[in-house]
């Protein structure tokens, strides 16, 4: 007790953050494990520890399904799962809305829309349906902005206004695109809405690369976001460019979440539940919640996938499903016990 | 020594003048509220002088440097803004949030040290709240709360504290609490206060001097007794009001007359 900052009744984010990022980092790397292990054909872990330690498994077979099936399908599971609780996050802070979703800006209805109509028109998956659908979203997300840039105190309501119309819009164009199309394309497009991993292939991995430089801004900004909250007049008297860091925040948010949208279709209730989640347990620092969100987004979503892709005896069902048969309950038993 | 000076300062909302040619100046150390009816653009002018909006006309300046010479950070390090009330959505706990009032004075990771941590404590036990510091914001009476946002106010250790209307809502007895707080805040520290108030016999009991607002305009700016005349205050409030001698001390006392005391007269 010699050291001055022990009698402090403050931790330091310095103490608190490295001992929430390793747990959450340990909880990360085991899901992983986990995942890279269980399957139709189940892989032992020494296999995947030489496979680490670079001297690879003797048999090719479990290379391969190792390296060409399951890890690709793993770091996607991860980076849709972060992107998309940490998208959320930031949805509900600046928006001030605890039912904000990462899609809520128009994302889900558009990028439906562009994801759709590729389908039906039979392009393949990649670069078509991914690239219709991230253009979709874009245009919807310029839509809102454009829609909701009045005067400053109103923004955060047209923003939300703005979104959801955008979405109830896009819902209906949905609808009529489902009832012109027929038979093997309504099964595929049902699938997308439910958000599934199945469809992206590992050569397109790489467009989730573009996601790491928004996670960074994001974490960056995670200090004035935290002034904003304490009120916006407040913030700007502390020297804080409420507007410009608004602004920055929502549309790097929206650009990530449309990068992975269009690769895994719309999950649901990630963004809602993980945020959330660590909303109850660490407070409302966002500079502790960033890093949270990430690793404990990446986890949930890869051990989702791995229940989606082993659960059905034969094929997989969309991981949306999962999330949300997971999801809600588990988040009632939360609401539940911290209402006692 | 001056710490601030506005001259003919003005603000319009959608052609509605709120703060019209506004000028006047405070010295460093005084203890300066502004009074005035409903909508008489008390907040605003605050605001101006916070740079949470910007006038349209007229100039500032602060500590002797125009304000517009100031950077957001800058301006932040010397003049702190307490708003009438804190949003709870996000419950940040009292120490997160008093420790935010580091945040001008951060380098640009934004990583707080030693120092900032010692302000803070200090600062919670100069307003009182050190024994709630783990406690989440939405946990507090609005009492605990405010002070809470004055610790934040202080720990930005700035030379001009402005408050809006700091303390509405609460019992007399938080009140007198926040009035005295800032009274040893401005004789201990020198701090420049200027305060929004609605309760005249507060304004009347803590302040140097008055600033009395109507539609946007200064009706007059002097001490108390200057002030609380008939013909400034009972005319610019619109309302009959009795002023005497406050028996606790030579400033005067204000009361509004209710109707029904009007009739037991006639």
């Amino acid at each position: 007790m010699s050291n001055k900052s022990d009698r402090l009744s403050i931790t330091p984010i310095t103490h608190r953050l490295p001992t929430i990022c390793s747990v959450l980092s340990l909880l990360f790397i085991l899901s992983v494990l986990t995942a890279l292990a269980i399957g139709p054909s189940s892989i032992n872990l020494g296999d995947i520890f030489s496979l680490i330690g670079g001297s690879g498994p003797t048999d090719p077979t479990t290379s391969t399904i190792l390296l060409k099936i399951r890890l690709p399908r793993v770091i996607l599971a991860a980076v849709v799962g972060a992107t998309l609780s940490l998208g959320g996050m930031v949805f509900q802070a600046l928006l001030r809305n605890p039912l904000a979703e990462p899609y809520i800006l128009g994302i889900s209805g558009g990028s439906a829309v562009g994801a759709i109509s590729g389908i039906l028109l039979g392009i393949s998956f990649f670069p078509g349906v991914t690239l219709l659908s991230f253009l979709g979203s874009m245009l919807t997300l310029g839509a809102v902005l454009v829609l909701s840039g009045g005067h400053s105190s109103t923004r955060k309501d047209s923003l939300l206004l703005g979104g959801v119309m955008m979405n109830a819009f896009c819902g209906a164009f949905i609808m009529f695109l489902i009832s012109i199309s027929q038979g093997s394309k309504v099964q595929q497009i049902i699938y997308w809405l439910m958000g599934d991993l199945s469809m992206s292939s590992s050569s397109d991995l790489y467009l989730l690369l573009l996601c790491l430089p928004c996670f960074v801004v994001i974490l960056v900004l995670a200090r004035p976001l935290n002034i904003i909250l304490t009120g916006r007049d407040a913030a700007i008297s502390m020297g804080v460019n409420v507007r410009l860091i608004s602004t920055i925040l929502l549309v790097t948010t929206s650009m990530m979440v449309s990068l992975v949208v269009c690769q895994s279709g719309l999950i649901g209730f990630v963004g809602l539940l993980i945020p959330h989640l660590f909303r109850m347990f660490l407070g409302a620092d966002h500079r502790l919640l960033g890093p949270s969100c990430i690793l404990g987004g990446g986890s949930f979503l890869v051990l989702c996938d791995l229940l989606a892709r082993t659960l059905p005896e034969h094929g997989e069902m969309p991981v949306g499903i999962i999330t949300a048969l997971i999801g809600a309950p588990l988040f009632i038993f939360l609401l539940w016990r911290a209402r006692r | 020594m001056i710490a601030l000076n506005l001259r003919n300062n003005s603000l319009s909302y959608d052609g509605n003048m709120v703060v019209d040619d506004v000028s006047f100046s405070a010295r460093t150390g005084e203890f300066l509220m502004i009074l005035g009816p409903n909508g008489a653009g008390k907040s605003s002018l605050l605001k101006l002088i916070a740079g949470i909006e910007a006038s349209q006309s007229g100039q500032i300046d602060i500590l002797g440097k125009p304000k517009t010479k100031y950077t957001s950070r800058e301006l932040a390090k010397v003049v702190a803004f307490v708003a009438q009330q804190a949003p709870l959505d996000f419950p940040f706990s009292v120490a997160e949030t008093i420790l935010m009032g580091r945040s001008p004075h951060l380098g640009i990771l934004g990583i707080e040290g030693k120092k900032d941590f010692e302000l803070t404590e200090e600062a919670m036990v100069f307003t009182g709240v050190d024994h709630l510091a783990d406690r989440r914001l939405d946990q507090l009476s609005g009492g605990e709360r405010q002070r809470v946002m004055i610790s934040r106010a202080i720990c930005q250790e700035p030379e001009i504290i402005l408050l809006d209307e700091p303390t509405t809502a609460l019992d007399p007895a938080h009140q007198i609490k926040i009035m005295d707080l800032m009274e040893r805040l401005r004789r201990e520290k020198k701090t420049t206060i200027i305060m929004v108030s609605h309760d005249l016999n507060l304004a009347a009991m803590y302040s140097d001097r008055l600033l009395l607002l109507k539609n946007g305009r200064v009706v007059v700016i002097g001490s108390p007794k200057e002030v609380f005349t008939p013909e400034f205050i009972v005319k610019s409030y619109e309302c009959d009001l009795l002023i005497d001698k406050n028996p606790l001390g030579n400033v005067p006392r204000v009361m509004p007359i209710p109707e029904k005391f009007k009739k037991d007269k006639s």
